[in-house]
C-alpha cells in the first residue's frame, strides 16, 4: 500500500460523489501478497466503476489472470470529474482498486474497450497515472499497455497509445500474453523484442509493426505488413464454452452498480445478423451453453453472491436453443428464493406466454423490443427478420397478462430509409396503442409505450460498413417529423443525441490519423464523453479542425467498397464478401435467413476447430 | 423481529446507507438466512437499519432490524456466528438476538469526533511546540463556544437549507486530547439527540466551521460509540 494515497484518500472521498467506488475491499476482491508476485496487471476500464464492473469480460478475465500463480490483476476505473480534480489537487496518481498502489507501477496495463466514446478516458487514466500516453514515448517493459473488447475491431485510432491489441475472446489470450511477457522479463528483452515475440501469438495485432500510406483524396492506399508481420490477425474465440473458465464467484460491489445482479451468459454470438449489428457478427459463430452448465454455474453464483436477482444474457437470448428447459429449472429455484430473473434482448418473433409467465414469478419488470425499423421493407433490408404481426401478436400477450408498459427501440438513419418508413415508426406504434384498447386485462391503470430512436451509426464488419451516415441536421429532422406524429399521451418518445452518434460514427470507422485528433479534444478537457454531464461536442469539433481532419470523410461521405479500410488487417472471421452480400441483399430489401435456419456462409465456422456451427 | 448488532468501519464507511441495505441483503443470503419477504407487486426482505448512517461516518453500534422467513429455522443467536464469515471487509456481526427495545425508545447516541490539524496531511511534522500550543487554543476554544446557549447552523434537507439550533440536541460534550492520534489534534466526544430530530454529529463541526472559523479542521474522523434510551441506559 501507497502510503501517500492511503493518507491522501480519507480526505478526498468526503468530497466527492459515491466514494465506495474509489475505496476496493468489495466481498472476494483477489488479493496477494507481493512477495509471491512477479507480474502486475492493472485492468483499466475506461469508464466509471459501475459500468465496468457490469462488464462480464472483466470479470472473466480478472479471474483468469488471478488464477495464474505469481500474477496479480487489479481494477482501475475511471474516475469521475469530481474526483479527477481532487486527484490532480492533491497530487494523487491513479491507482488500483485492490492494493491502492499507483499504476504507474504496474508491469502491464490492459484496456477493455467497448465503447468508441470512452476513448479520451484512456487518456485521462494514462494521464492520472503518469504514463507517456503515446506508445512510442515508453520504453523497456514496464507499462506494457495492450487493449481488448468490441471497439478494438477496428485499433486503428488508438494506435497511437496502445502497444498491442488482443483481439476476440479473451480467456486463453490474456493468459498466453501475460506468460509472454513474464518470458520476455526473464529473457531482459526490449520492448521491440517482446512486441514481435507477443505477435507471434493467434489474435495479437501490433499497429507499429503495420504501415499505413494514404492516397492524395485522403483514403487508404495500403497497409503494409513490415518485417513479416501477418498479413491479418484472426480474432481468437473459446472453443467450448462449457469448459470455459466463468466466474460463479464473482467480486460483490458494495455500491449499485449498472447491472447489479448476476450474469449468466448462456451463450456467445448471435444467429440472426442483423446488418447494422457490429456484435452479431464479430461475436461469430453462435456457441451455446448447455442448460446443465448454465444451471450449475446459477445456483454456485447465486449462493457465493447473495444476489436476488439472475439475467440470461446474450445478444439474442430468446434465440438461445434450451431457453426452455433452462428457465423450468431456474424459475423453480428462483420462485422458491424470491430470486427475480430476467430476460433481456427478447424478440417479438418468438415471445411465448410461457415465458412470460415463468418471468413473472417473482417480479413483474418491463417489456423492451426493438423492432429497430417502421415497415417491413426497412425491416427486411437490415434483416431484423421481425414482422408486425409479431410484434403485435406479442403486445397482446403481454397486454393480456397483465403488462401496461413497453419499451420499443428504433433506428433512424438506415441505409434506404425514406419519410414512409419513418411514418411506418408512428402507425406501428399505434397498432400497439390499439392493441392494448382492444386486449388489456385492466385498462384502469392505462398503457405506457416509450419509443426511442438512435441514429444509425455505421461500423467497421457489419454489411452496412461502406454506408454513408445521413447528417445529423437530416436525422434531426426525421425525429421531428416522428414526434408530430407520435401525439398520444400515452406515448413518451426520446431520440438519442445526433451530435454523439456522430462522434460516434467518426471514431467507429476511423483510421490512425484520428489518435490526434482524440489526443486533441483530450488536451482540450473532452472527458467521459458518454456522458451527458460531460460530452462536448465543441471540444471535438475544435479538435477535428485543428488537425485539419473533415468529420464527413468519415460519416456522410460513405466508403468506396474497393476503398483499403482501416480494418482490414483484422479478420473477425466473417468474410468481407460475405459482408459485401449482405449489403446488396439490403439494398433488394431481401432477407437472409437466421444460421439455425441454413448457413448463410459467413466464414465464421472456420474459426472453430471442428469446422461446424452448432446454432 | 430480531436485530443484528454490527460495527461499520474501514472502506465499508464509503458505502451508502443503500448501499449497505443491499450488503446486508446479500449476506444474509450467503449465509443461507431467509428473510421474509414483503407481499406485492415487487417483494422486498423485510429488512431495516435503526438509525441511517452518513456516508464516511464509522459506528460500533449499528442494528438492523429483520424477520426470518416462515420455515427458517436458524435459531436467533446464531444469525450473527453465520454472518461473520460473509460479510463484506469493514462490516462486523457482533451479535444476533430477538426482543429488542421498542425504537421510539431510543434517545441518544454517544459519537467521538477526532479532528486534525496538519495540513494535507502529507509530509508535514506534527509534534512541535507551536502546534500544542495552538492545540491548547483551540480545546479551550471549542469548550467555550459548545457552553452556548444556542448555536444555529444550516442542515441540509430534502426540503433545501433550514437553520438549526443545535445546542439544545447536545446532552454531553467533552473536548480533549486523544490518546492514540496525532499530537495536534483534538477529540469532541458528545452524546446528542438519536432522534425526534436526530443531530448528526458532523452538525458540531459545521458548528466550528460558523462560529470559529480558525479551528476549521484539516481532517475529522467520525464514529458512533454507543445508543442509549431517554435514561441514558445503552439501547439494544
Amino acid at each position: 500500500m501507497n502510503k501517500r494515497i492511503e493518507a491522501l484518500l480519507p480526505r478526498i472521498l468526503p468530497r466527492v460523489q459515491k466514494p465506495a467506488r474509489y475505496v476496493g475491499g468489495e466481498y472476494n476482491q483477489t488479493v496477494k501478497d507481493l512477495a509471491q508476485v512477479d507480474t502486475r496487471v492493472a485492468f483499466c476500464f475506461p469508464d466509471t466503476y459501475e459500468i465496468g464492473m457490469s462488464n462480464l469480460g472483466l470479470r472473466i478475465l480478472y479471474g483468469i489472470v488471478n488464477q495464474m500463480e505469481g500474477v496479480w490483476c487489479e481494477r482501475v476505473f475511471t474516475p469521475w470529474g469530481d474526483m479527477e480534480e481532487e486527484m490532480r489537487a492533491a497530487g494523487l496518481p491513479l491507482f488500483a482498486l485492490e492494493s491502492h498502489d499507483p499504476v504507474g507501477e504496474f508491469d502491464m496495463i490492459a484496456f477493455s474497450v467497448g465503447y468508441e466514446m470512452s476513448y479520451t478516458n484512456i487518456l485521462t487514466m494514462l494521464d492520472l497515472a503518469g504514463i507517456p500516453l503515446h506508445a512510442k514515448d515508453r520504453e523497456g517493459l514496464h507499462n506494457i499497455i495492450f487493449a481488448g473488447g468490441a471497439c478494438t475491431y477496428n485499433p486503428e485510432p488508438l494506435a497511437d497509445f496502445i502497444d498491442f491489441f488482443s483481439l476476440g475472446e479473451g480467456e486463453e489470450s490474456t493468459v498466453e500474453i501475460v506468460n509472454c511477457y513474464r518470458d520476455a522479463k526473464r529473457r531482459g528483452l526490449s520492448k521491440e523484442e517482446f512486441l514481435w515475440e507477443v505477435g507471434k501469438i493467434p489474435g495479437v495485432y501490433v499497429p507499429s509493426h503495420y504501415e499505413h500510406s494514404y492516397n492524395p483524396d485522403g483514403t487508404l492506399a495500403a497497409i503494409t505488413p513490415l518485417d513479416g508481420a501477418p498479413e491479418k490477425v484472426t480474432k481468437r474465440i473459446v472453443q467450448d464454452l462449457d469448459k470455459a473458465w466463468y466466474p460463479t464467484e464473482p467480486i460483490v460491489p458494495m455500491t449499485e452498480i449498472v447491472h447489479d445482479r448476476m450474469n449468466l451468459e448462456v451463450m456467445r454470438g448471435c444467429i440472426r445478423g442483423c446488418r447494422f449489428c457490429q456484435a452479431g457478427y464479430t461475436y461469430r459463430p453462435v456457441r451455446p451453453r448447455k442448460p446443465e452448465t448454465l444451471y450449475e454455474q446459477a445456483v454456485h453464483a447465486l449462493e457465493f453472491a447473495g444476489d436476488n436477482e439472475i439475467t440470461l444474457s446474450s445478444l439474442s437470448t430468446s434465440d438461445y436453443k434450451y431457453l426452455e428447459p433452462l428457465t423450468d429449472r431456474l424459475t423453480e429455484y428462483c420462485a422458491a428464493r424470491n430470486i427475480n430473473m430476467s430476460v433481456p434482448s427478447l424478440r417479438a418473433d418468438n415471445f411465448s406466454r410461457d415465458l412470460m409467465l415463468k418471468l413473472q414469478k417473482v417480479r413483474k419488470s418491463g417489456l423492451t423490443f426493438a423492432p429497430e425499423a417502421g415497415t417491413q421493407r426497412l425491416r427486411d433490408a437490415i434483416n431484423k427478420n421481425v414482422t408486425e404481426e409479431d410484434v403485435l401478436k406479442t403486445c397482446q400477450i403481454a397486454f393480456a397478462g397483465g403488462w401496461n408498459n413497453v419499451k420499443l427501440y428504433f433506428m433512424l438513419g438506415l441505409p434506404t430509409e425514406t419519410d414512409e418508413d419513418v411514418l411506418g415508426i408512428a402507425d406501428l406504434v399505434y397498432k400497439i396503442y390499439n392493441t392494448w384498447k382492444d386486449y388489456a386485462s385492466n385498462k384502469n391503470r392505462g398503457v405506457r409505450i416509450h419509443v426511442a430512436t438512435a441514429f444509425f451509426v455505421p461500423k467497421p464488419f457489419t454489411g452496412f460498413q461502406w454506408e454513408p451516415q445521413i447528417d445529423p441536421e437530416e436525422y434531426l429532422r426525421r425525429c421531428r417529423l416522428l414526434k408530430e406524429h407520435l401525439n398520444n399521451k400515452s406515448v413518451e418518445y426520446n431520440y438519442h443525441e445526433a451530435k454523439l452518434s456522430e462522434l460516434e460514427a467518426v471514431l467507429a470507422r476511423g483510421d490512425r490519423r484520428l489518435g490526434a485528433v482524440i489526443e486533441a479534444a483530450w488536451r482540450r478537457g473532452a472527458k467521459l464523453d458518454g456522458w451527458m454531464e460531460y460530452f462536448d461536442y465543441d471540444k471535438w469539433i475544435a479538435a477535428l479542425d485543428e488537425c485539419g481532419i473533415d468529420r464527413s470523410f468519415y460519416t456522410t461521405r460513405g466508403f468506396g467498397l474497393d476503398e483499403v479500410l482501416a480494418w482490414d488487417s483484422i479478420d473477425p472471421g466473417v468474410r468481407k464478401d460475405f459482408l459485401r452480400r449482405e449489403r446488396e441483399r439490403a439494398y433488394r430489401s431481401e432477407i437472409t435467413p437466421d444460421c439455425r435456419h441454413g448457413c448463410a456462409g459467413c466464414g465464421a465456422n472456420g474459426l472453430l476447430e471442428c469446422g461446424k456451427c452448432d446454432p | 423481529m430480531s436485530r443484528l448488532l454490527f460495527i461499520k468501519e474501514g472502506v465499508a464507511v464509503w458505502s451508502s446507507h443503500l448501499d449497505l441495505m443491499r450488503a446486508l441483503m446479500r449476506s444474509f443470503r450467503r449465509a443461507g438466512i431467509d428473510l421474509k419477504h414483503s407481499q406485492g407487486f415487487t417483494p422486498h426482505p423485510e429488512l431495516s437499519i435503526l438509525m441511517p448512517l452518513s456516508v464516511g461516518v464509522e459506528s460500533q453500534c449499528e442494528i438492523a432490524e429483520f424477520s426470518l422467513a416462515e420455515g427458517c429455522d436458524v435459531p436467533v443467536g446464531e444469525i450473527a456466528v453465520r454472518m461473520a464469515p460473509v460479510l463484506p471487509a469493514g462490516i462486523r456481526a457482533l451479535e444476533s438476538y430477538e426482543d429488542g427495545q421498542k425504537t421510539g425508545k431510543l434517545a441518544w447516541l454517544r459519537a467521538r469526533l477526532e479532528l486534525t490539524y496538519d495540513g494535507s496531511g502529507v509530509g508535514e511534522t506534527d509534534s512541535s511546540a507551536p502546534l500544542r500550543s495552538a492545540q491548547n487554543d483551540r480545546i479551550e476554544a471549542l469548550r467555550t463556544l459548545f457552553a452556548r446557549p444556542s448555536l444555529t447552523v444550516q442542515k441540509h434537507s430534502k426540503k433545501g437549507d433550514v437553520e438549526m439550533d443545535i445546542a439544545p440536541m447536545i446532552r454531553e460534550i467533552q473536548v480533549g486530547t486523544g490518546t492514540a492520534c496525532p499530537p495536534s489534534a483534538v477529540v469532541l466526544e458528545a452524546v446528542v439527540a438519536a432522534q425526534n430530530p436526530t443531530l448528526n454529529p458532523l452538525l458540531l463541526v459545521t458548528a466550528m466551521e460558523k462560529y470559529l472559523p480558525e479551528c476549521k479542521p484539516d481532517h475529522v474522523v467520525c464514529r458512533r460509540l454507543e445508543i442509549y434510551d431517554a435514561e441514558m441506559n445503552v439501547f439494544r
